[in-house]
């Protein structure tokens, strides 16, 4: 490295920190997303794999390459798809809303208390993680079937006659992902109050403003970064969630997650599974790179 | 030079003070932060509550804006019993010490926030932001967002934003501390001047004991949750009440001794130095006392020269230290006892080593028995 002067060195430098996890996003996220970007491009065949090739050779010697667009037309004239699509991101949608109403507080609430409590609630939080998820969504059958303990204990106590249907349903569907995403919303909100400016809310307070408004004009405001972020870590694995439709979900929840499934196990048409899963990447792709755009404008002065 | 009774009406026993403040206690886990607080603030006053860090200041302030509520006693400001208030409600406004701008809002913004619950219409919001604008000439900055203004600015932001309100009183929390020495002098000018204007009532909170003396019309010392003394700055530093005032605000030399009374009047009967003093010392006869006296108040002179005062002692000078406006010299009696003394630059310099005369009138000090 005699060569080098100081700056090329540290130019060589950062370029190898950047490097690295590129490469690695390189390798395990873009070169999978194009091979499959690639399959939904061909046409099912009974083989190993199970589709043709996109490039051959004709019997005349010439390379041919063939795209087939009918993978992208059926899951467009499908409606069985355009369902799939909407009740997932409906669900997703749901999801957000309802651990943003829960997470909210929650994260204010551990924000708000003495330093020495905030890392053993925040453990709390977390604590789920260290169980299998599919376990601890296996324990939601267990409280929400017909002879369960939520049914057991509203008989129990007669507020019902006869045990609520709250399984094999959508609600279900959505109580597990609730469940599930919690954290993935409580986390980001957390961090986003913990290093607020308290002094602001008093600020506003004694500015004149009641409890009500100081919430809804500064720290709602404030908390948005956090809420932007929480929302899109629930919204975006929310929408392709599976175990939690194939567990808690009835015979017509159809889901993104399961018709992926199904394509690929079932009916063995990796083709139209790939075209299912790059039309979803790409509807959530586009959304997101509008609000980047949005918000990257916006911090300009 | 005592003010004008007009200026102080303090000491009008007929005058009814803006802010009865009565027994005041709040305790934090055991801990007495303020401990049976009581002050009288008047219309008008520019008053500051100093002390060191911890010393229950901030608190009471807080206690003031409806941050904290006391655990005892009780605040009236007008007749308004200011306990039953939120701070939302309070015809009272702070300035934090760090300014609590909020970021995501405009300066105008930011200074109409408070108006907006006020239900003001449009056009008459718009011009009390437009005027406190202009009282803290911030005028060309209102679309600024405060990530953008200088610590100056933002001070001025902070300050216009609780004026606007036209509270009863304003309240500040160290308003100066975060900005740079210069800065500070000339803000020390404008919020005198602002204050003036306005006519609002101030409470300041500061540590910095020149801050305090240069703006206040009346400080209350605090220590460790109690106020020490309330005074005119000139009452404090002539005539603390204790040897802590006289030790927190400027410097002092402490001659501790027996008080007594001999044929020339009351005596300071300190083993380095007997001292007599103009003070009437009766209440104090045979207690132990100590002498403060200031070090501008001695004088210092070569011993060739003769100078008449009621204590005079010979020293030599150990240490002299080069202060631009002053010197500062401090000088050892024949006992070893190192006496500071402070004077103007002009004339004659002593060197360190140096044989010199030292003394002061008998007017010149204050016994302190506390």
């Amino acid at each position: 490295m005699r060569g080098l002067s100081e700056e090329r060195k540290r130019a060589l430098g950062r370029f190898l920190v950047i490097a690295i996890p590129f490469l690695w996003l390189g390798a395990l996220f873009l070169a999978p997303f194009l091979i499959v970007a690639k399959i939904s491009l061909s046409s099912a065949a009974v083989a190993i794999p199970p589709y043709e090739p996109l490039i051959s050779w004709a019997d005349d010697g010439a390379l041919v390459l063939t795209l087939h667009v009918g993978n992208y037309k059926l899951i467009f004239s499908d409606p069985i798809y355009l369902i799939a699509y909407a009740s997932s991101l409906r669900n997703a949608a749901v999801t957000v809303i309802f651990t943003l109403l829960l997470g909210f507080p929650l994260a204010y609430f551990i924000a708000t208390r003495d330093q020495k409590w905030r890392a053993p609630l925040l453990l709390l939080v977390m604590l789920p993680f260290w169980t299998s998820f599919l376990i601890r969504v296996y324990a939601w059958i267990g409280i929400l079937k017909p002879n369960g303990v939520i049914n057991g204990a509203l008989l129990w106590l007669g507020v019902i006659e006869k045990p609520l249907v709250i399984l094999n349903n959508n609600f279900a569907v959505i109580v597990g992902m609730v469940y599930g995403y919690l954290p993935f919303m409580v986390l980001p909100l957390y961090a986003h109050l913990e290093k607020m400016d308290w002094s602001l809310l008093e600020a506003a307070s004694d500015l004149g403003a009641k409890p009500f408004r100081v919430f809804r004009k500064v720290t709602l405001p404030l908390a948005a970064p956090g809420i932007v972020a929480g929302s899109l870590l629930v919204f975006i694995p929310a929408v392709g969630e599976y175990i939690v439709p194939a567990l808690l979900g009835g015979p017509d929840t159809l889901t993104i997650g399961a018709t992926l499934w199904n394509e690929f196990f079932s009916n063995r048409d990796w083709p139209v599974a790939s075209t299912v899963a790059v039309a979803l990447v790409a509807l959530l792709v586009g959304p997101l790179l509008a609000l980047q755009h949005h918000r990257t404008k916006g911090a300009r002065p | 030079m005592i003010p004008a009774p007009q200026d102080s009406p303090w000491a009008d026993a007929a005058a009814t003070p803006q802010l009865r403040i009565r027994n005041v206690v709040k305790t934090f886990e055991g801990f007495a932060a303020v401990d049976d607080v009581s002050l009288d603030i008047y219309r008008g006053e520019f008053f500051s509550l100093l002390g060191a860090s911890g010393c229950g200041k901030t608190t009471l302030l807080r206690m003031l804006a409806g941050f904290e509520f006391p655990d005892r006693g009780a605040v009236e400001l007008d007749g308004l019993d200011l306990l039953k208030l939120q701070p939302y409600e309070r015809p009272v406004n702070m300035m934090f010490q760090s300014y609590a701008l909020f970021p995501h809002m405009s300066v105008a913004q930011n200074i109409g926030f408070g108006l907006r619950s006020e239900g003001l219409s449009r056009d008459h919001l718009e011009e009390r932001v437009v005027n406190a604008l202009k009282l803290v000439q911030l005028s060309e900055f209102a679309h600024r967002k405060p990530n953008q203004l200088s610590g100056g600015q933002k001070q001025r932001v902070a300050l216009a934003r609780a004026l606007v309100k036209r509270p009863k009183i304003l309240l500040l929390d160290e308003p100066l501390s975060a900005l740079d020495k210069k800065l500070r002098e000339a803000t020390q000018f404008e919020l005198i001047n602002i204050q003036k204007q306005v006519g609002v009532t101030f409470i300041m909170v500061t540590h910095d004991q020149e801050e305090a003396m240069a703006m206040s019309t009346r400080i209350a010392v605090m220590d460790k949750g109690r106020v020490v003394q309330v005074g005119a700055p000139h009452e404090i530093y002539e005539y603390p009440h204790s040897r802590f005032v006289a030790t927190f605000i400027g410097s002092i030399n402490l001659f501790e001794g027996m008080a007594a009374h001999g044929p020339d009047g009351w005596r300071v009967d300190c083993a380095h130095w007997p001292l007599r003093t103009a003070q009437d010392l009766a209440a104090l006869d045979h207690h132990q006392v100590a002498l403060g006296v200031r070090p501008e108040k001695i004088r210092i002179a070569p011993l060739d020269e003769n100078f008449a005062a009621d204590n005079v002692c010979e020293g030599v000078v150990r240490e002299v230290a080069y202060l631009g406006e002053s010197m500062l010299y401090r000088v050892a009696l024949p006992s070893g006892f190192l006496v500071r003394v402070a004077a103007p630059n002009l004339g004659a310099r002593f060197s360190s080593g140096q044989p010199v005369r030292i003394g002061f009138g008998a007017d010149a000090g204050v016994a302190l028995d506390k």
